[in-house]
């Protein structure tokens, strides 16, 4: 069965490009363009990994973050952040959260980022 | 040595932080020395000579240490002004550059994933990554040309050149140029204007771009319908444009003005902008003589206005 992977991301060129992308690479992609939904989505859905942004309307990603951690049933999803925010406070306050990566969008491809993905599904 | 000899250059020094010599902390912290000084020895003569009459020993020490707190702070003022100066000047850059950073990231995804050969893409996704590729741009451009003009206000370098125009034909031609993209967010355009308005005497250029800006806001805000109206009063032409949109929380009311901010509660679309819009257009309607405001109820939407003078 081909693995889950919910992106929260309200950038819709990002959502459409990465999404295409992922499929393309056999998995199956579930999308938010804002943070409540995505919450409500990870919960329902029960997804094998998240790729997260951090500024997004009607709930940051600080705050999805600290969502997700609470709940027993998504506190152990995998979560991939993927920001442009680079200052060492955001940083820092997402590694608290113990994340699988901090990615900084405009220093990596999407290629560069399923391969990521795939390295860590093997 | 020659540093710290440098340091005492205070002339060039307060030069160097742009504000005047009287607000300059250096040279403010150069006369609470010698006040400090003169002090100490002037009260060294009242006390052996005039120790009898100790009230005048008091009101002097009493009005000097009042002159200090008022030069302290005076100081403390100054060293505000240019610290937020700089943190402003900081915060500008760093929002600038984070909203150029998203189109130019998505524009990077868009190419990337275009020429991976692993992707297989059909004409209608290839027609719709062009079509991305060209509203990143345009994000771009306005972003750039918007930063341009700040940039200009604020150095007091705009061109601004004034002529008779009507108000109601540079509506008419905005609403026009916005009609695709109401129609792709499903807004309503209505309008009503009074009948021979008199024409107002401003620059068109820039009338069109605050009108833009309001427009673009209203459209994208609203939900579902936008009315416009011209009308003449006391010898103003007003401009309204009233959304049905979810409201300006009042607490955030005071801010709208100012550069960068946008609301909490905007949706998707309204994210996107600049944050610099309603900013240009509060200095662009002031500058060409005229005044801009807005009333906004939660839950029921927003009406911004401005009026623009009718003579030279």
């Amino acid at each position: 069965m081909s693995k889950k992977i919910l992106f929260i991301e309200d950038e819709f060129s990002l959502q459409k490009t990465l999404s295409q992308m992922l499929q393309t690479n056999g998995y199956t992609v579930i999308s938010s363009l804002e943070g409540k939904g995505g919450v409500n989505l990870a919960k329902r859905e029960k997804p094998d990994l998240i790729i997260l942004d951090l500024i997004l309307p009607k709930m940051n990603g600080f705050e999805v973050l600290e969502e997700l951690k609470k709940d027993e049933e998504t506190k152990d999803i995998p979560v991939i952040v993927l920001t442009n925010l680079e200052d060492n406070q955001s940083i820092e306050k997402v590694l608290s959260y113990n994340v699988l990566h901090y990615f900084v969008k405009s220093n990596f491809t999407p290629h560069e980022i399923v391969e990521k993905i795939n390295a860590f599904f093997k | 040595m020659i540093s710290f000899l440098s340091e005492l250059d205070i002339k060039k020094k307060c030069k160097s932080y742009g504000v005047p010599l009287r607000q300059c902390p250096d040279f403010l912290f150069l006369v609470l020395g010698i006040i400090i000084i003169i002090l100490i020895i002037a009260s060294y003569f009242i006390a052996i000579k005039k120790i009898e009459d100790i009230r005048v020993a008091l009101l002097t020490v009493l009005g000097f240490s009042a002159l200090l707190v008022i030069i302290n702070f005076i100081i403390i003022r100054s060293v505000e002004r240019i610290v937020q100066a700089s943190r402003s000047q900081l915060e500008f850059i760093n929002v600038i550059s984070h909203q150029l950073k998203a189109p130019i990231t998505n524009i990077s995804f868009i190419l990337d994933a275009f020429f991976s050969k692993k992707m297989e893409l059909t004409e209608q996704d290839k027609n719709e990554y062009l079509k991305m590729l060209k509203e990143n741009n345009e994000r771009m451009r306005e972003l750039v040309k918007n930063i341009l003009t700040v940039a200009k206000l604020e150095a007091g370098l705009l061109n601004i050149k004034k002529e008779f125009v009507s108000l109601d034909e540079i509506v008419d031609q905005k609403i026009n140029d916005f009609k695709l993209f109401a129609q792709a967010l499903n807004v309503k355009i209505e309008k009503d204007f009074d009948k021979s308005l008199p024409k107002i005497y401003v620059d068109s250029f820039w009338v069109k771009e605050v009108i833009g800006n309001l427009l673009d806001n209203a459209i994208k805000y609203s939900r579902g319908n936008v009315f416009i109206k011209l009308k003449c009063q006391k010898g103003k032409v007003f401009f309204e444009i009233e959304d049905d949109g979810k409201g300006i929380p009042k607490e955030e009311q005071k801010f709208i003005f100012q550069r960068f901010f946008r609301v909490k509660n905007g949706s998707t679309h309204a994210l996107s902008g600049s944050g610099l819009g309603l900013y240009l257009s509060k200095k662009l309607v002031e500058l060409m003589g005229g005044k801009i405001g807005f009333i906004s109820k939660y839950n029921k939407g927003s009406k911004f206005w401005f009026f623009l003078p009718i003579s030279s």
